[in-house]
């Protein structure tokens, strides 16, 4: 049991620190543009295959610094040229350009690499044991993730919350008149958020993306995730989307784990219900078949329970 | 007070030709419709199935305009409710096939009660929120109904989905939905009724108030309107529509699996709606023709259809935000013909650079896509009555030349265009 609670946490938590590196950028864009965006995990899904490409060209650690620095370059421009011209439009304009925005690239990665996955293999200079725990070896690349993964929150929370940039980032949100009556570019402060946010996207990608499989539609299986997560932690609020990265991380492992349904607990409670009942099918789920919608369950929970989210400031 | 009401006698005193008229172009389009599937061209089996198709995405993405055209809310989960409609509808099927007296065509009606069910459920709450959140509520929806279709096979059959016979009735009222024909009549007939109720429902009180909360809400609450009261009736009638068309869709394929609850078809609605152009009431049906279309047309020759269809709704979005009905719309502002042709020549003059562009960017996406998805076919393949090799570099080279000289053409062209439509502006 000890055994079991501590290899899921421990899985839970590095799980979790890849969903934070994603909602960490979703959150800056959220926060300080208002827009919400759909491409984000998309940029995610270019930094994977990157890092695929460079990997074989020039390696590893030089991927990790130059294809965070490409998504960042994309993110600029997709700003300049395209997201901008959207923005007089409202949000939901601009929620629609950028989910336009994820349906093209998936067909331009479809494009480039084909539609099966890469083979997007553990770079050899991090798969190596770190440490053990009851037996199963923890590899050293999942340490370098969560390592990253914290260096991205220390140094989003410092830069908006201690720099006088991040002050000029965060009015520019709510008072871009004066700002730019200030004598500050406030178009020119969006595509830096715009190109900060998809670089940490790009990066998150580089260590995270050979966890997963690096096909066309990782953008689509892991980006309705990190929309829960932003939400559930509070929409634009850092240090929410960390809380419930951890959580929906630890909550799905877990669940994933634990082999048991509603049938069983019934049964242990002394209840019994029969083959026919209208709702056996449901009741007989068993949790590690239904760990694919605890996220999506957590999202209606919080949304009836408590609207504003885990650490929001206001209902959204 | 007086003059309120002697505008209001004005307003229906001409408006009263205007109606004459409308029904005239109704009868009209019904008429044309009937014949559609006897027209040369259209008169296969494949012919009537395109028509089909078009008539259940045209009440699906009418459906869906009532949240977003008409409400302002932006739904990425629409699906849901189009696929359990569907379930619902196959279900009622079924228990036909077993004997149950009643005949086919009342299928859809099933249909719309599961949609309707499933609306008023889901929709208590994601219509707590309007705008961003409700975008992302919707989609959250659609990811959790999508992954309990796989969870609960018993209901929804996994991944094989169900299956039931359209042509197994008891009694079938001298309509039987054997034929493709037979079941183009049928989904036609529910189309219109559709169509009418729901150009109904945008004239009546709650239609005018769904307007007036996606335009201002706070104002509308302060009227004494209740916004998320409007929004959930709203979300309900959308919920129901959406089902009658997920119920025309089980007739037509006798088939309803996960894929009708699926991301790609929420996706594929919104396209339609926002192509055909979501703030006029016939937009949506002008996308649902065009993108079903594209759709089987474009399809059958090329497998990046989608980057295409990508590619087209950006533009859209970027261009001609108020959709294909919107720049017909435009048009119709120049009343004189002189000023029209003066338009349409430099129509004509801006068309030869786009299209070289086009040929320039759909060249290089073949072969991208060739060597990319097809690498075991080879380098050498054919496009159009072209036959050519992607390894040589000299392809690649035709691609780039066309589509940058192209684009630096288009730009010159641009200004062409604009100065034609601003001497049509001024004669009137």
């Amino acid at each position: 049991m000890l055994e079991l609670v501590t290899v899921s946490l421990l899985n839970g938590v590095v799980y979790g620190l890849l969903l934070f590196m994603l909602s960490s950028g979703l959150t800056l864009i959220f926060s300080m543009m208002g827009v919400l965006n759909f491409a984000h995990a998309s940029v995610f899904m270019i930094g994977a295959y990157l890092s695929f490409q460079l990997g074989r060209w020039v390696g590893f650690w030089p991927a990790l610094v130059i294809a965070p620095l490409l998504c960042g370059l994309a993110g600029a421009a997709i700003e300049r040229y395209g997201l901008s011209r959207v923005h007089a439009r409202g949000h939901v304009a601009e929620i629609l350009f950028t989910f336009g925005l994820a349906y093209l690239i998936e067909e331009l990665v479809t494009m480039v690499w084909g539609r099966n996955a890469v083979a997007n293999a553990v770079p050899a200079v991090i798969d190596f044991p770190l440490f053990h725990v009851f037996g199963s070896t923890f590899p050293a690349y999942k340490g370098l993730m969560m390592l990253i993964s914290l260096a991205m929150f220390a140094f989003l929370y410092l830069a908006l919350k201690k720099t006088r940039i991040g002050l000029v980032i965060q009015a520019a949100l709510t008072h871009p008149k004066m700002l730019s009556a200030l004598g500050h570019d406030v178009p020119g402060v969006f595509v830096l958020v715009f190109a900060v946010g998809s670089a940490l996207a790009g990066l998150a990608g580089v260590i995270g993306g050979f966890m997963l499989l690096t096909q066309p539609t990782l953008a689509h299986a892991i980006g309705p995730i990190v929309f829960v997560v932003v939400v559930v932690g509070g929409l634009g609020s850092l240090g929410g989307a960390l809380l419930a990265s951890m959580l929906i991380g630890i909550l799905q492992t877990f669940a994933v784990a634990v082999d048991y349904s509603l049938l069983d607990l019934f049964r242990t409670l002394g209840i019994m219900i029969s083959r026919g009942s209208p709702l056996y099918e449901l009741f007989a789920i068993k949790l590690a078949t239904a760990a694919p919608i605890v996220p999506y369950l957590l999202l209606v929970l919080m949304l009836i329970v408590r609207p504003r989210g885990l650490l929001g400031t206001r209902d959204v | 007070m007086t003059g309120a009401a002697a505008a209001a006698e004005r307003g229906a005193r001409s408006a009263a030709p205007g109606r004459r008229r409308r029904a005239w172009l109704l009868l009209a389009t019904v008429a044309l419709l009937v014949a559609l599937p006897h027209v040369p061209g259209l008169q296969s089996d494949f012919g009537r199935s395109l028509l089909t198709q078009m008539g259940i995405a045209a009440v699906f993405a009418l459906s869906f305009n009532l949240l977003f055209g008409q409400t302002g809310l932006l739904s990425f989960g629409h699906a849901v409710y189009f696929g359990l409609g569907g379930y619902a509808a196959i279900g009622l099927m079924r228990a036909i096939n077993h004997g149950l007296p009643l005949p086919m065509l009342v299928v859809p009606l099933a249909g719309a009660a599961g949609g309707l069910l499933a609306g008023v459920l889901f929709g208590a709450v994601t219509t707590k929120r309007a705008g961003t959140i409700f975008a992302l509520i919707s989609l959250g929806v659609g990811e959790l109904v999508y992954a309990a279709t796989f969870m609960l096979p018993g209901i929804f059959g996994g991944e094989e989905g169900i299956t039931a016979s359209r042509t197994r009735a008891t009694i079938d009222f001298g309509f039987p939905l054997g034929s493709q024909l037979q079941v183009y009549y049928a989904v036609l007939l529910w189309t219109v009724a559709a169509a009418l109720a729901m150009y109904a429902f945008t004239r009546t009180p709650v239609g005018r108030m769904c307007n007036a909360v996606r335009d201002n809400p706070e104002r509308a609450e302060f009227v004494g309107y209740n916004t998320q009261r409007v929004r959930f009736i709203a979300f309900a009638m959308a919920g129901l529509f959406a089902g009658l068309a997920g119920g025309l869709h089980a007739i037509n394929y006798e088939i309803v699996s996960a894929d009708a609850v699926s991301a790609a078809r929420s996706g594929a609605v919104l396209i339609m709606a926002y192509i055909g152009g979501a703030a006029y009431f016939v937009g949506p049906i002008l996308g649902a023709i065009v993108i079903t279309w594209l759709q089987s047309s474009l399809s059958d020759y090329t497998s990046a259809w989608l980057l295409y269809l990508g590619v087209f709704f950006m533009a859209m979005i970027l261009y001609a935000p108020s959709g294909l009905a919107g720049l017909i719309m435009m048009h119709r502002r120049i009343a004189h013909p002189r000023a029209l042709a003066g338009v349409l020549a430099a129509y004509a003059v801006a068309l030869v650079p786009l299209a070289l562009m086009a040929a320039g960017a759909v060249l290089a996406i073949e072969m991208a896509y060739r060597m990319s998805t097809q690498p075991e076919l080879g380098t050498r393949m054919r496009l159009l009555w072209m036959s050519l090799d992607a390894a040589l570099p000299w392809p690649w080279i035709v691609a780039a030349v066309a589509l940058g000289g192209g684009l630096l053409l288009f730009r010159a062209a641009v200004p062409l265009v604009a100065s034609a439509w601003e001497r049509a502006a001024a004669r009137g």
